[in-house]
């Protein structure tokens, strides 16, 4: 039986296990729509494509699924652009399909018409044009397939008006066929052994894992090699979770893992930053040298060998020059990693790492991340650790970018890989609160609080009402300083505080703006309310906007300039 | 990482000949600020694959780099470094030149000498073909300039790797 190119749709994506589609219809896309209600499949009515693009990419990072979203033609499609941006540059797996003109007014300038496939090329792992139904349902299981393997990224597929309207057979191709993709998974035994004996003969090792540790699922094997090696771990913005930074399980909520170093890079901590300089070994599992971990590169872990595992053979060697690449799942050379270290253990080990260990320790308890109480004024660091200690163990945070960002990932203590959501590599504001509303589609009984500015906030506020006509409770936390924080912080120290377009004054009021969306709208003003609004604002099943009035001009430090050194930082 | 030398390189790389694959590759180069200083492509004699053949500027690591963003790309079948490989390379231009009657004999000379080839003649014109790699073509070009010429459209290299003599 013949099924139109609409059915075929649903058919695929039922046949790979989606839920949820993410989306906002339009005049090219509305055979898709009319099918819709059919599929079973939920839809999630955006207000604007890009908070669709960004749900996708939650719910994606939240469960570890493909995402998938569906907008229409042209402004639709371009809207898409700045969410699939942020999940290549994080290797996000989604899938996005676009609506396109029909095929034979392609290229004339016709209504809603854009050439997205040419725009998106240089942000997405692959796309597609499908010219012919017959097609379809090939490049619907090509589009997954490479979405969720190998370095994971997202795919666009853009559908032409009469390709989902014509009718084809359904087949749904039991394999992909693509000749030129074939992910390594596998890492080389020998270049394992090569690196386990670099680590073994190591005094000052580091492991420095990112964002590929989550994608890859190896999050607890890791922790198994680290305790194993007893070797000090610093993750990247993405790797925050991979690595418990508490102890699992601990009746104190602050009881630090004894390995666990913190986020490195510019606004890494003093440990970490100093660990690296003067780590003659750097295990990189998963991370990929990004300029805000290095500084500045020539003088990037001097004295370290270098080992880097990735799956992704452009991104060894791309930045720094590694002395043992893996080219590899992240879970393969871990796994392997920790075979060798059972067959052949490290002698003396606690006596042979106790200097090293004692050292970090030393950095750390002389330079602890901190901040300064003062009268009647909320610090934002304040805040953030609040909602640490007052949050379930199995909380989803997302951030906006800037300060926001940098506390959330210095102050909120995360054990759980998938459970910090952030726009590392392309740093876009306006993510938070689509990605929260994507995580708690996916995950409906956890607490999901996007740690928010007053500046990003605004920039895809309309989605509030996604929240709120779904039921999503997600709790927004905006450390309200009046600036663009992140942006002042820098016109301070090298633009001579010459605060240019930074200034915030004029804002909306947001717990009336909460109100006028139906949310829940609270505010804290002084630094004994905070914890009132936040168990408040975590106790109402409804989607809450807590406003908290803090300090203006609090930094975040430690900061490396950008260009330096990042054992140069500047700590107050 | 330390800047090395910069050097010309050829690289082939076969792709699945599909839309977008010329605009893809091309986009690869403009968008890590890679130098393409010649291209090529046109079917192979398998069905639905490509070659391109291009000629690349940079140091080693850049090399590197370009060689295994290329292979990222999907569409992308294999990707010959020439770094490794002896390599036969050919280049063909045509050469449209002023020839009049003092001339034409110094041009029929050279042409021979390059075992280039007469394809249009007209009163005032000839038009020359040759093939050659990039030394000869350089070659016959810096002799021809001094007659002048009107006008010169080159294919860009093609190359292949040469067959394991044993």
């Amino acid at each position: 039986m013949k099924l139109k190119g609409a059915q075929i749709f649903f058919e695929c994506l039922k046949k790979e296990g989606v839920e949820v589609i993410f989306g906002f219809p339009g005049g090219v896309v509305l055979d898709i729509y009319h099918e819709m209600p059919k599929s079973g499949i939920r839809h999630i009515l955006v207000r604007h494509e890009q908070g669709a693009a960004h749900m996708a990419d939650g719910y994606a990072r939240a469960t570890g699924r493909v995402g998938v979203c569906l907008v229409t033609s042209g402004p639709g499609a371009t809207n898409t652009v700045t969410g699939v941006a942020t999940a290549y540059m994080d290797s996000i797996p989604m899938v996005i399909f676009t609506g396109q003109v029909p095929t034979a007014l392609i290229g004339n300038d016709a209504f809603q018409e854009v050439d997205i496939v040419g725009i998106t090329r240089p942000c997405t792992k692959h796309n597609y044009l499908v010219k012919d139904v017959n097609d379809l349902a090939r490049v619907i299981k090509e589009a997954f397939y490479l979405a969720r393997t190998g370095r994971p990224g997202p795919v666009l597929v853009d559908l032409p008006k009469d390709v989902i309207q014509a009718q084809a057979e359904f087949r749904y191709p039991k394999k992909v066929e693509l000749q030129g993709y074939r992910p390594t998974y596998e890492a080389h035994l020998g270049q394992i052994k090569r690196a386990y004996q670099l680590i073994k003969k190591a005094k000052t090792p580091v492991l420095y894992a990112g964002g590929g540790v989550i994608l890859s699922g190896a999050s607890e094997k890791l922790k198994t090699l680290a305790e194993m090696l007893q070797l000090p771990v610093t993750t990247t913005l993405m790797g925050i979770g991979c690595f418990p930074a508490v102890v699992p399980g601990a009746d104190n909520k602050w009881d630090a893992h004894p390995l666990w170093m913190g986020m490195l890079g510019m606004h890494g901590t003093y440990q970490a930053n100093m660990a690296v300089q003067h780590s003659d070994l750097l295990l990189a599992v998963g991370a990929r040298f990004d300029d805000r971990v290095t500084g500045k590169i020539s003088e990037f872990a001097p004295k370290a060998k270098i080992v880097h595992v990735d799956i992704d053979p452009t991104s060894i060697s791309k930045n720094v020059p590694v002395d043992i690449p893996i080219v590899g799942d992240c879970m393969d050379a871990v796994e392997k990693l920790i075979e060798q270290v059972q067959v052949d253990p490290i002698e003396d080990l606690d006596a042979l790492r106790k200097p090293w260990l004692s050292q970090i320790h030393e950095w750390e308890t002389g330079h602890k991340l901190s901040y300064m109480m003062e009268g009647d004024v909320i610090k934002p660091q304040y805040v953030v650790e609040k909602l640490y200690e007052l949050c379930t163990p199995d909380a989803i945070i997302t951030t906006e970018v800037g300060q926001n960002q940098m506390w959330a990932a210095q102050y909120f203590q995360l054990s759980q890989p998938r459970s910090f959501l952030s726009s590392g590599g392309l740093g876009t504001m306006g993510y938070g609160l689509p990605a929260a509303i994507g995580a708690q589609v996916a995950f409906p009984e956890r607490l999901v609080i996007d740690i928010a500015g007053d500046g990003s906030i605004q920039m895809n506020i309309q989605e509030l009402i996604t929240a709120v006509c779904n039921n999503l409770p997600v709790k927004v936390a905006i450390l309200n300083n009046r600036y663009l924080g992140m942006v002042r912080q820098w016109q301070e120290l090298f633009y001579d505080r010459s605060y240019c377009s930074t200034c915030m004054e004029a804002a909306p009021d947001f717990v009336k703006l909460a109100e006028a969306y139906g949310a829940v709208g609270l505010r804290a003003t002084k630094p004994n309310e905070v914890e009132a609004v936040i168990r408040e604002g975590f106790a109402i099943q409804k989607p809450v906007l807590m406003d908290f009035v803090v300090a203006r001009e609090e930094g975040v430090y430690p900061m490396v300039p950008a260009g330096k050194n990042i054992s140069e930082m500047l700590l107050v | 990482m330390e800047k090395g030398d910069k050097q010309k390189h050829t690289i082939g790389v076969l792709v699945e000949n599909q839309p977008g694959v010329l605009s893809r590759v091309a986009g690869l180069f403009s968008g890590r600020g890679f130098n393409i200083d010649c291209l090529t492509v046109a079917e192979t004699n398998e069905h639905g694959v490509s070659r391109i053949t291009l000629v690349t500027e940079g140091d080693q690591h850049i090399l590197e780099q370009i060689i295994k963003q290329l292979n990222k790309l999907i569409n992308v079948i294999k990707v010959y470094d020439f770094r490794e490989t002896e390599f036969v390379d050919r280049e063909m231009a045509l050469i449209k030149l002023k020839a009049e009657s003092q001339t034409r004999a110094e041009v029929l000379r050279i042409s021979d000498i390059f075992r280039a080839k007469i394809v249009d003649v007209s009163p005032h014109y000839y038009t020359l073909e040759v093939t050659g790699n990039e030394t000869k073509i350089a070659a016959i070009l810096e002799l021809l300039e001094q007659i002048g010429i009107v006008e010169l459209a080159r294919t860009g290299k093609a190359a292949l790797a040469r067959a394991k003599k044993h």
